[in-house]
């Protein structure tokens, strides 16, 4: 039971990051029906940015959160702009080639920027070490990813939910031209979900790198992946079907590795996606809503 | 108030609309009326900049608009109420009307609109919290019709607003859509229900594939024996 229970924390702590990642890819899925494979490479960008904030700049660690978010945000809406809104009117596998082409250009140019050696992220000395509860031992550093990450999400949802931009963005996601004839500039609102988005992919990126501590050009694409997973698994397009679906997808993952084997669970996360895809293509939070016309 | 000049529209090698001129003035109600594919959506797109002209223009208080996008034309006090009625389905009929309104450079307080809106359609008031989705088909022609008031338009196309509702329905909107007039808003309205809505208009125009073949004050076309053969029965 004991184990079980640490297995579970493992998992939220994996699980936060990979909803962290998933509402990146859920959002501008619910908007441009774009499934944006450079994702997970905004993750590693979000590592780096933060590991040169630290290592380069010497700021503190929660300004080098900030700055990675930043950055990758403005990159986010740099990729959109130059990559995905030319092709806005283009079949929609033209995006989808194109974000895989852009995924690996991001890819290659850090490779050539920084090189294939990995670096490790420097240790945060108030985050070292583990709290015990009730036998259990928990990183410190859980407890910052988990409330960090919960703390974005309910901004993000406050954001979609309450405000006007948000409410733009749910316009512009259910019809594109409606939107336009209520008066919103519908690129300037894709081009903020990109924004929002890739802010929350950098942060996924700096927390994924303090728990894991390591940065490479390639450390994107098996968490972008699981998130991807994590995504379909809650319903593309479907906000707290990617938080629920990152928890889930983390959880799965720590209790295969704890008691089946560590081989075992990408195969098991991955199978997840095909049988999802089989039985219940929407998704968990997916239904298929009836409407009047 | 509104001049379409001589527009030319593709729809990639479709020739949709060829060469077609109108103007709408000032407090009138100016029908567009036509066969299904006459080309009345593709010209309301066009004036309201969902779509480009290859050539001609399109003048908003002798502003020429052709080249401005959609979204600021909205600002400039132009609303439009889309054929199929196109609310926001997941969205609440509250959220819906601040859509309508997301042009608005008065931030804030809109409760007199609101107020406004609710006195023309009552259901919409009891109905405030609910999805649109889940709303009838002429309750959610309301909500489009009053979404498109919000932005306190001068001039308001309006696209098929009798489409698919029931005849008592029917004559409810076109009640609104003269009370909406006579409170100040111009009217540009396509449909294809030629004979009530030429009851209600000034002026209209005869459509038939992307030109126009007739237009005159709507009482004469009424009494017209081609429009009437072909569009009255």
């Amino acid at each position: 039971m004991k184990d079980f229970l640490q297995q579970i924390i493992y998992g939220i702590n994996a699980g936060s990051i990979y909803a962290l990642i998933a509402l990146g890819y859920t959002m501008v899925y619910g908007i441009v029906k774009l499934i944006n494979f450079a994702h997970g490479d905004i993750l590693m960008m979000g590592a780096y940015f933060g590991l040169l904030a630290i290592t380069v700049l010497g700021l503190p660690f929660p300004l080098a959160i900030v700055i990675a978010m930043l950055v990758c945000a403005a990159f986010g809406m740099i990729i959109n702009k130059v990559a995905y809104k030319p092709l806005r009117n283009a079949p929609r596998i033209s995006a989808l080639i194109t974000a895989l082409g852009i995924s690996m250009f991001l890819e290659n140019y850090f490779v050539v920027q920084f090189g294939l050696e990995v670096r490790k992220m420097p240790e945060i000395a108030w985050l070292k070490g583990e709290v015990f509860i009730g036998g259990l031992s928990i990183p410190k550093v859980t407890f910052l990813i988990v409330g960090l990450s919960i703390a974005c999400m309910i901004a993000l949802q406050f954001i979609v939910r309450k405000t006007k931009v948000g409410k733009a963005m749910r316009a512009v996601s259910e019809d594109m031209q409606a939107a336009k004839l209520m008066g919103i500039n519908v690129d300037k609102t894709i081009s903020i979900t990109f924004a929002l988005g890739s802010a929350l992919g950098g942060l996924g990126g700096v927390l994924y790198s303090v728990a894991y501590y390591q940065v490479e050009p390639y450390m994107g694409i098996l968490p972008g992946l699981k998130a991807f997973v994590a995504a379909v698994l809650g319903g593309i397009g479907i906000i707290p079907g990617a938080m629920f679906g990152g928890f889930v997808m983390g959880i799965i993952e720590n209790l295969t590795k704890g008691f089946i084997s560590s081989s075992w669970s990408n195969a098991i996360l991955f199978g997840i996606l095909i049988l999802v895809l089989l039985f219940k293509p929407s998704g968990i939070f997916g239904k298929n809503t009836r409407e009047k016309v | 108030m509104l001049k379409v000049n001589d527009i030319q529209v593709y729809y990639g090698a479709i020739h949709a609309i060829k060469g077609i001129s109108f103007e709408v003035n000032q407090g009138e109600i100016v029908t567009l009326i036509g066969a299904n594919g006459a080309g009345k959506t593709t010209i309301l797109h066009t004036v309201s900049g969902l779509i480009k002209p290859k050539t001609g223009n399109v003048q908003l208080f002798d502003k020429e608009i052709s080249n401005i996008e959609a979204h600021k034309i909205v600002e400039m006090g132009m609303a439009q109420v889309p054929e199929g009625r196109r609310v926001f389905a997941k969205m609440s009929v509250q959220e819906n009307l601040e859509m309508g309104a997301f042009s608005r450079k008065d931030k804030g307080n809109f409760d007199a609109d609101y107020d406004m809106v609710f006195e023309k359609f009552p259901r919409l008031k009891e109905r405030r919290k609910q999805l649109a989705g889940t709303m009838s088909g002429g309750e959610q022609q309301m909500l489009a019709m009053a979404r498109a008031l919000m932005s306190r338009p001068k001039i308001l196309l309006m696209d098929e607003p009798s489409m698919g509702l029931a005849p008592i329905l029917v004559d409810e909107i076109f009640n609104i859509i003269q009370e909406i007039n006579k409170a100040g808003t111009t009217i540009l309205l396509v449909e294809q229900n030629a004979h009530k809505a030429l009851t209600i208009a000034s002026r209209a125009y005869v459509l038939e594939t992307g030109t126009v073949v007739l237009s005159g004050p709507a009482n004469e076309l009424l009494d017209n024996d081609e429009v009437k053969r072909a569009y009255l029965g």
